[in-house]
This record gives structure tokens, sequence and C-alpha cells, in this order.
């Protein structure tokens, strides 16, 4: 009784056949809607940095060395292949490939580095602002002034440690309303 | 001794015993690692085999952005796997902690807490990613990645160019000479 189950065993097995892939030997392409490795078309490429914005993994980064100089640096080992910079990119520079045997020792073989040059602004000649980067400063651009009254009194002023001056100030303090009231 | 040596290394290729050590993971790598266990993608046909315990395994396939509370454990484990051993960090997050590497529990990857040999990316890796991995690993097949560096030589002209013929076409006003000056030429 026991050999003849094991001998109706083996028929089962036999009439399933090998489903075995014999992968690492032959090669498996990917499926059609597949997201493997993100690849760059560095003469679509404009720089706009939207990628770079909206990558949820912040694998890919922006360097400005010089005026009209910037470098795009992808590394692939964070990156979890979620396809928003390909969705994004209004130049379609990017491609999601099928590309998924990346496998490596070296961490290094899985990024890329992208060389741009970027056009000069046509009043300034100049591709970035690198001289103002405070803050405050880059508000003057918008319209900011120090002397203003109204905006004034919006701004909440601190000091680094606690001052019962500045306390008594506020008693009977009330917020600003609407400016155009 | 490096006959010993040799024969060792060859005996080590023909079975890696694996241990899953998931360090945190999402359970999809977890997954994709059992998933190249089955019938279909199977993996004992070079020798692998997953093993319970990190005391009998040769190597360990690391899985998950090693969080603050598995740290201790992660390297606990590495320090029981017997003495030539290899670390497979398996997925994005294992490599070098994925969306979460800069969070305030995390370690940020494998590589913070153990030495890692060799890396699968993917989120999470297919199953043939990883058995190429780990047949990147026995010598079965060859590198494939290489880093990309990517240059625009040629200056974009054509874009100054496209910006020229805006401003040509899209003129709002006109100076007289110029006007002038298409009149006549429409005469001649």
């Amino acid at each position: 009784m026991w050999l003849w189950n094991k001998i109706k065993q083996l028929a089962i097995s036999f009439r399933a056949g090998v489903v075995t892939l014999r992968y690492p030997f032959e090669s498996r392409p990917a499926p059609e809607d597949f997201r493997g490795q993100p690849v760059w078309d560095h003469a679509k490429c404009i720089g706009c940095a939207g990628c770079a914005n909206h990558c949820p993994a912040r694998t890919i980064f922006l360097r400005d060395i010089c005026q009209e100089v910037r470098i795009l640096l992808y590394d692939s080992s964070r990156c979890t292949y979620c396809g928003r910079c390909a969705d994004l990119c209004p130049e379609k520079a990017i491609t999601m490939s099928d590309r998924f045997e990346l496998a490596t020792d070296n961490r290094q073989d899985i990024t890329q580095t992208i060389e741009l040059f970027m056009m000069t602004c046509q009043r300034c000649g100049r591709c970035y602002d690198l001289e103002i980067k405070n803050y405050i400063d880059r508000l003057s651009r918008l319209g900011y002034r120090y002397d203003s009254l109204e905006v004034r009194k919006v701004i909440q002023r601190s000091t680094a440690d606690f001052s019962p001056e500045e306390l008594e100030k506020t008693i009977g303090y009330e917020r600003p309303g609407r400016l155009d009231k | 001794m490096t006959v010993l040596k040799k024969l060792a290394g060859r005996a080590f290729r023909r079975s890696v015993w694996v241990y899953h050590c998931n360090s945190g993971a999402c359970n999809g790598c977890d997954i994709e690692i059992l998933n190249i266990l089955t019938p279909y993608y199977d993996v004992e046909r070079f020798g692998i085999r997953l093993v319970g315990s990190p005391r009998q395994a040769d190597a360990i396939l690391l899985s998950g952005a090693v969080t603050r509370p598995t740290l201790p454990l992660v390297k606990k484990a590495y320090q029981a796997v017997p003495a030539p051993k290899l670390v497979f960090a398996i997925g994005s997050c294992a490599i070098g902690g994925g969306c979460w590497y800069d969070t305030y529990n995390v370690t940020g990857g494998g590589e913070k807490a153990i030495p890692v040999h060799y890396f699968v990316p993917g989120c999470p890796p297919r199953p043939e990613a990883i058995i190429y991995g780990v047949a990147l690993a026995l010598g079965l097949v060859e590198k494939k990645v290489a880093p990309v560096e990517l240059k625009q030589m040629e200056f974009p002209v054509d874009m100054y160019r496209q910006a020229r013929l805006f401003e040509v076409n899209n003129v709002i006003y006109k100076l007289l000479g110029e006007e002038d000056d298409r009149l006549d030429s429409g005469r001649k």
C-alpha cells in the first residue's frame, strides 16, 4: 500500500513536469510595466531640478559648481524605484528601464553623474544668484522693506534668554488684524 | 595552508547556508527572499539553504533599515556566524536606509551596523535579482553595472536658437524702422 502511494505520487510529479527556471544561466526579461533603474538622457535634460525636489528617498542631488555648469548626482542604491522622477520630468528625459540586475560589491557602481550646461539670464547674464544667500535679503527682491511699519507689526520679536521686560510689553497686546481693515 | 584555503573556498562556494535577518523591514523583501526558495526559483540547486540559526549559517541576508532596537541584535547575529562569512544587503533599506536614511530611530542601513559585502538594490528586489546577487558572490555570473558619467559636451546652441525664434515670432512692439525695411523688401 505504501509503495503504491509512492508510485502514485511519482506519477503526479512526472505529469507536472519541471517548472524550475534556469535563471542565472539564461536571461529572464522583466515584465513590460516593471520599473527598473531610471536612465537619464543628458541631451534632453534642462536641469530644472524637479526630480531632485520630488524624490522621496532624496537620491538625486544637484551641485552648482560654477555659473553655467550644474552637476546632477543620482545614487541608485537607496532608490525606491517609484518612478516619480520619470512622471514629472517636463522634457521626458528620464525613462524607467527594465534593468534589475544591479547587485554589486561596491555602492559606487550604481551611481550616475550628469554634467549640465545651464542657460543664462537675459537680464543679468548669470545662471544663479550665488551672492545673496540670506533669506531675509532675498525677501527684498520680492518688495519687502524693513522700514514699512505695516509689515513690522506682523514680525514677532524674540530674545535668546527670557527677559521680563519683553513680557511686560506683551500685556494688553492684540494680534494685528487684517492690514486692509 | 594555501591548499587548505583553496579547498575551503571551493567548499564554501558549493553550499552557502543563509540566515535571513530582518531588521525592521516592511516584509516586502522578506517575502521575496522566501520566494527564491520556492520550486519556481529553486536555489537549492546551488546548495543554498535557509537555516534558523546564525551559528549554522555561512551568509546573512539582511533586510530592512537597521532600526535602533534591532541594532544590537543584528550585531550579535553577525558575531554568531562562523568565520568565513558573507553579508548580503537585500533591498534599498538594508543598503542605505531607503527613504528613512536620516530618520531619528533608524541607523541608516546595514553598513552602519556590520560590514556588508554585496548589495542587492530594489524596493523590493525581484527574486531574480536576489538570485543574481547570490550567484555573483558564488562566481557564477559577471557584474553588469558600472558607474555612469554623462556630459553635455555640445553647448546647447539649439536652445538659444529656439529662444531667438520665440522672440522673433512673438513680437509685441515693432520699431518703425524695421517695419519700413520689411515693406521695402516686400516691394523689391
